[in-house]
């Protein structure tokens, strides 16, 4: 035998041996990593002078973009104008409505013409839309959420925000719709825009605020820009797969009835597909009340601007109250919107005659906001809820703070510094440690041994992207907060799930805890964690886990509970413990999902890991929120796209395995838990 | 009264779904089989299909699931492109019609009755019958009077303000058949309308349908799955399966004249009496006779005369003349199921 064909042999040896693969691979890793560190320094710490400079070639295009590029008829810069133009007049309306009153004059000498409207009004209004959409309940509800609002003093705040979110909403919803439109009638434009809503919603927000902070400006227009552009790809997707559920009979019944294109679209398959176009609605609402504070950063006032700027100066009771004010508003507008998604199935109603009699609920909503502005002008409360009435709980919460940080600040201090001396230090050298290149390599392994060349090219393309862009060591800070946060967040997610599976009073609690969970915009999860262990890179875990955990429970939920129960009667019969059953039957079956719940997990926590550069991390989302506060483009884009990047290989990797074991162990493809 | 000049015709239609199925039928000559069908990985949802539809009569497409009943219809109506043939609507070419010509033919011409009725969710009765002609920019008031009219037409006044899902599947089905006639089509396709329905109602609608039917005279292409169905309605059935027409003709023809042991096994547990003819039982005439019938009396109708009389019944034609008779044995054979010698196999 010859060394060739014993060479291939142990090749194909290998290739039935998953696991000895890995094992060879680290092996040679370490070895490679102790013996070569003054042999090949290169490999191990990626060469300054190596790093392209994209990004400098993308704030040089930006640049050229506002100062030059012209589309022939008009320049770009007069594009944007146009576009801010556009959205300031709806937003000025809006503000002057809930907000400022008509003003006349810009700046501190304007001039009031008209009050806004009255606090009672916008009150009694949603509250009135809360009883037309379902009932007295969700009147109460809605009406209790705007008094909270009302008494806890963020009024002011609040409706600021939600004159923003009254423009942004109806935008996202007919941009989302029109290009979902658009994904469906044309083929080429569907496949097209596929990729591109993948990219939107695996780059971290805060990396295409940067881009359009340098096209917009600073202020309201740009916040609502991104808030626009965050919240729309949902509906974009939501109305592709709507439209495409329209029953085939339906789309038969408008051709037959000799519909144009367009009559087909807009008479036909969007009002039959309605109801899930709602859904849709109700997703754009939340990611634009999720969206409030980040917006705030370039520029949004109200709840947002409060949140932050009462973080930065780490006065947690303020900022808590303002992101308890923001969650109180998400779920007056969540439930109201999906009230309204419900209400489509209205019943029929006999048509009196007279105009009032026939729009009762505008008739009412006119004649109160009527009433509460003519009798605010003489009678203050009513037109601004008195002051002296408000109840403030910021001292509350800084007693509170003050008192933990007294009596708790060792045992708070110890758990902080027992998880990073033990998990999260050496981790993070571990991870800084390792040759850039053993890791690209790696990676690239995986992908190859996961789904074959294409996946093996993808990743290493992707990974070859964060070293060359210079951005390898922040990478690394990324993924070690990443994986220590997902790794706890499993710990304590599975179990739950499994909990939740078997037991099914446990899993209607986690149901709604998790429902509620998810309705927090992430900001939220900011503050306790501040209050409690300050900043830094344990804090930033802490906020990420919180805010990741949903995912891990609900998968791991769903994969045990769709377990055939023959299978597990089978086990039973065979005389397995209850314990067995789960390690032996249950886990191994429910693994393929519960490995799709961790793969969201790892999405939400890079999401959030962005988020958390405000409580001090030294990662990719740092990286970005200099470039934000310095407004240099290629910085923010070329790190963004690192994240986005590192979301990507994960997901296609895991997904790759997903499907592997799925095949393996011959359950169906389809995957996920809804 | 049924004029015998042709409304809607096609002639070695085909439709193939699948990769590539033009150049397949171009390669074998426009008859591939079942076998090179199946081999090149096509289905073969209609396969050389020819009929014709006269005005006036009622032609039911009868076949069991999957046969391609609807890919048919739907290629008459070129709801869906045929992959090979042509479609005759009043002496036109429906697949050599353009975009906009198709688009007026169905908005004035052509109407359609969905299986699961296909209502607009978000519409009223009245806005659901109303709706063809709102496509057709109608205005709202002229509109509303016609949809007014056929909806009391097929029964359902004082519902005009409902909303679909408050209705029954009888009542969604009326509606759906006005809002299909609002526009006086000249043809009228109806896919399997009463499969949803439970068997009363279904019973009630088919004859609600004759009765309007027997108003409006219109040009009717009706699907069913249902054989008594289709000889409860029928004027001339065609039997697919597996995407082949394997035979055309009136519900008597298929039962006297199976043309396979396919269609015999459909007409087996047929009531006979009610399909078979005079006609088709009679003898050579001769003797004398108890009284007349027609030759295209239905045995059920006579079978209480003929069996009465101690004489057989003289069969006479549209003229007058007697063509044969009919003697009480070949009623009751007919009634019992019993095999007469006269061609009338189970
Ligand atoms: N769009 C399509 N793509 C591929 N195959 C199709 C398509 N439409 C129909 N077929 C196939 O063509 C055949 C005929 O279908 P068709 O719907 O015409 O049957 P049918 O007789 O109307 O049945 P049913 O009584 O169930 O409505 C079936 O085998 C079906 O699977
Ligand atoms: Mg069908």
């Amino acid at each position: 035998m010859t060394a060739g064909t014993g060479g291939i042999d142990f090749a194909r040896q290998l290739a039935r041996q998953p696991l000895a693969v890995w094992l060879l691979a680290l092996t040679a890793a370490v070895l490679f990593s102790a013996t070569t560190e003054d042999l090949l320094p290169w490999a191990h710490k990626y060469p300054r002078d190596w790093v392209l400079p994209i990004r400098f070639a993308i704030t040089d295009f930006m640049k050229w973009l506002i100062n030059d590029a012209t589309f022939g008829l008009f320049t770009f810069k007069e594009m944007t104008r146009s576009v801010s133009w556009l959205l300031d007049w709806p937003l000025t309306a809006a503000t002057s409505l809930l907000s400022t009153g008509l003003m006349r004059g810009q700046g501190s000498d304007a001039v009031q013409l008209t009050p806004p409207l009255a606090w009672l009004a916008v009150l009694g209004v949603l509250a009135a839309m809360g009883h037309y959409a379902r009932d007295w309940k969700l009147a109460a509800l809605v009406g209790g959420c705007f008094l909270y609002l009302a008494m806890f003093g963020q009024w002011d705040s609040a409706m600021i925000t939600l004159s923003s979110i009254v423009v942004a909403v109806p935008i996202g919803i007919v941009l989302g719709l029109l290009l979902g439109v658009l994904a469906y009638r044309s083929r080429w434009f569907g496949l097209a825009i596929r990729p591109v809503l993948d990219l939107m919603q695996t780059v971290p927000i805060f990396a295409y605020l940067v881009p359009i902070l340098f096209l917009f400006g600073f202020g309201p227009v740009a916040a609502m820009t991104a808030t626009i552009i965050y919240a729309m790809p949902p509906m974009v997707r939501v109305t592709m797969l709507a439209l495409r559920q329209v029953a085939d009979e339906i789309v038969d019944f408008g051709r037959m009835v000799g519909c144009t294109r367009r009559q087909m679209t807009w008479k036909v398959l969007v009002p039959s597909a309605m109801p899930s176009l709602m859904v849709g609605v109700n997703q754009v609402i939340m990611l634009s009340l999720n969206m409030v504070i980040i917006a705030s950063m370039i520029g949004a006032g109200g709840l947002g601007f409060d949140v932050l700027s009462s973080l930065r100066r780490l006065q947690i009771g303020a900022g808590l109250e303002a992101g308890i004010a923001i969650v109180v508003l998400a779920i007056a507008l969540d439930r109201l919107s999906q009230a309204f998604a419900t209400r489509s199935q209205q019943m029929h109603h006999e048509r009196p005659g007279n105009w009032v009699l026939r729009h009762p609920w505008l008739s009412f909503a006119l004649a109160w906001t009527a009433v509460t502005g003519l009798v605010g002008l003489f009678l203050a409360p009513v037109q601004t809820y008195p002051e002296a009435l408000q109840i403030t709980t910021g001292s509350f919460w800084a007693e509170l703070v003050k008192y933990i940080n007294v009596n708790f600040f060792d045992v708070l201090e110890g758990i902080k510094n027992f998880f990073l001396l033990n998990l999260m230090i050496p981790f993070k050298r571990f991870l800084l440690d390792i040759p850039w290149v053993m890791v690209v390599g790696l990676v690239t392994l995986a992908g190859w041994r996961l789904g074959g060349r294409t996946l093996a090219l993808l990743t290493f393309t992707l990974s070859m992207f964060i070293a060359v862009t210079g951005q390898w060591e922040k990478a690394m800070v990324t993924i070690y907060l990443c994986g220590t946060s997902v790794l706890i967040a499993s710990l304590i997610g599975i179990p739950i799930g499994i909990a939740a599976a078997q037991n099914r009073r446990v899993g209607r609690v986690v149901q709604v805890v998790i429902d509620t969970l998810q309705t927090l915009p992430s900001f939220v999860y900011l503050m306790p964690v501040v209050m409690l262990f300050r900043v830094g890179d344990f804090a930033a875990m802490i906020a990420v886990v919180a805010y990741a955990l949903a995912p891990a429970i609900r998968y791991t939920a769903h994969g045990v509970r769709q377990i055939d129960p023959n299978l597990v009667e089978a086990g039973v019969a065979a005389g397995c413990t209850r314990r067995q059953v789960l390690w032996k039957i249950k886990l191994p079956l429910a693994l393929p999902e519960i490995m799709l719940g961790i793969n969201q997990t790892i999405m939400l926590a890079l999401s959030m890991l962005v988020i958390t550069a405000l409580v001090g991390t030294r990662d990719l989302g740092q990286e970005v929120y200099i470039a934000l506060t310095k407004a240099d483009t290629g910085r923010g884009i070329v790190a963004g796209l690192s994240v986005a990047f590192i979301a990507i290989v994960a997901d296609r990797l895991i997904a790759a395995g997903s499907g592997r074991m799925r095949s393996r162990l011959g359950l169906g493809q389809e995957a996920g838990a809804r | 009264m049924k004029g015998s000049s042709v409304k809607l015709s096609c002639r070695g239609v085909w439709k193939l779904f699948g990769p590539d199925p033009e150049v397949f039928l171009a390669r074998h000559g426009h008859e591939p089989d079942n076998e090179s069908i199946a081999e090149a990985g096509l289905i073969g949802a209609v396969c050389a299909a020819n009929i014709e539809v006269r005005e006036g009569e009622i032609f039911v497409i009868m076949g069991l699931s999957g046969s391609g009943k609807s890919t048919l219809v739907r290629c008459l109506s070129r709801l869906v492109d045929p992959t090979a043939g042509e479609v005759i609507f009043d002496g036109q070419d429906l697949l050599r019609a353009s975009e906009a010509e198709m688009i007026e033919i169905r908005r004035h011409k052509m109407g359609m009755v969905f299986q699961h009725f296909a209502l607009l969710p978000h519409l009223t009765v009245l806005g659901n019958v109303a709706f063809p002609l709102e496509v057709q920019g109608i205005a709202r008031a002229a509109r509303e009077a016609r949809a007014l009219e056929v909806i009391d037409l097929v029964g359902l006044k004082g519902r005009e303000s409902y909303y679909p899902r408050e209705l029954s599947g009888g009542q969604q089905q009326r509606v759906g058949i006005a809002r299909s006639l609002a526009v006086e089509p000249q043809i009228w396709f109806l896919d399997e309308p009463f499969s949803a329905l439970d068997p009363l109602i279904r019973r009630e609608m088919q004859d609600e349908f004759m009765r309007l039917q027997n108003m409006l005279h219109k040009t009717i292409v009706f699907i069913t799955h249902d054989f008594d169905e289709a000889i409860r309605l029928a004027d001339r059935i065609a039997i697919m399966k597996d995407g082949w027409i394997i035979q055309i003709g009136t519900p008597e023809n298929l039962v006297t004249a199976p043309a396979t042991g396919y269609v015999a096994e459909f007409t087996k547990d047929v009531p006979r009496a009610k399909v078979l003819s005079a006609a088709s039982v009679m003898e050579p005439a001769g003797g004398d006779y108890a009284g007349e019938v027609a030759t295209g009396d239905k045995v059920a109708d006579i079978a209480a005369r003929v069996e009465a009389a101690d004489r057989p019944y003289a069969v006479v034609d549209d003229s007058g003349e007697v063509v044969g008779r009919i003697t009480r044995q070949a009623v009751i054979d007919v009634l019992v199921g019993r095999d007469s010698g006269n061609g009338v196999k189970p």
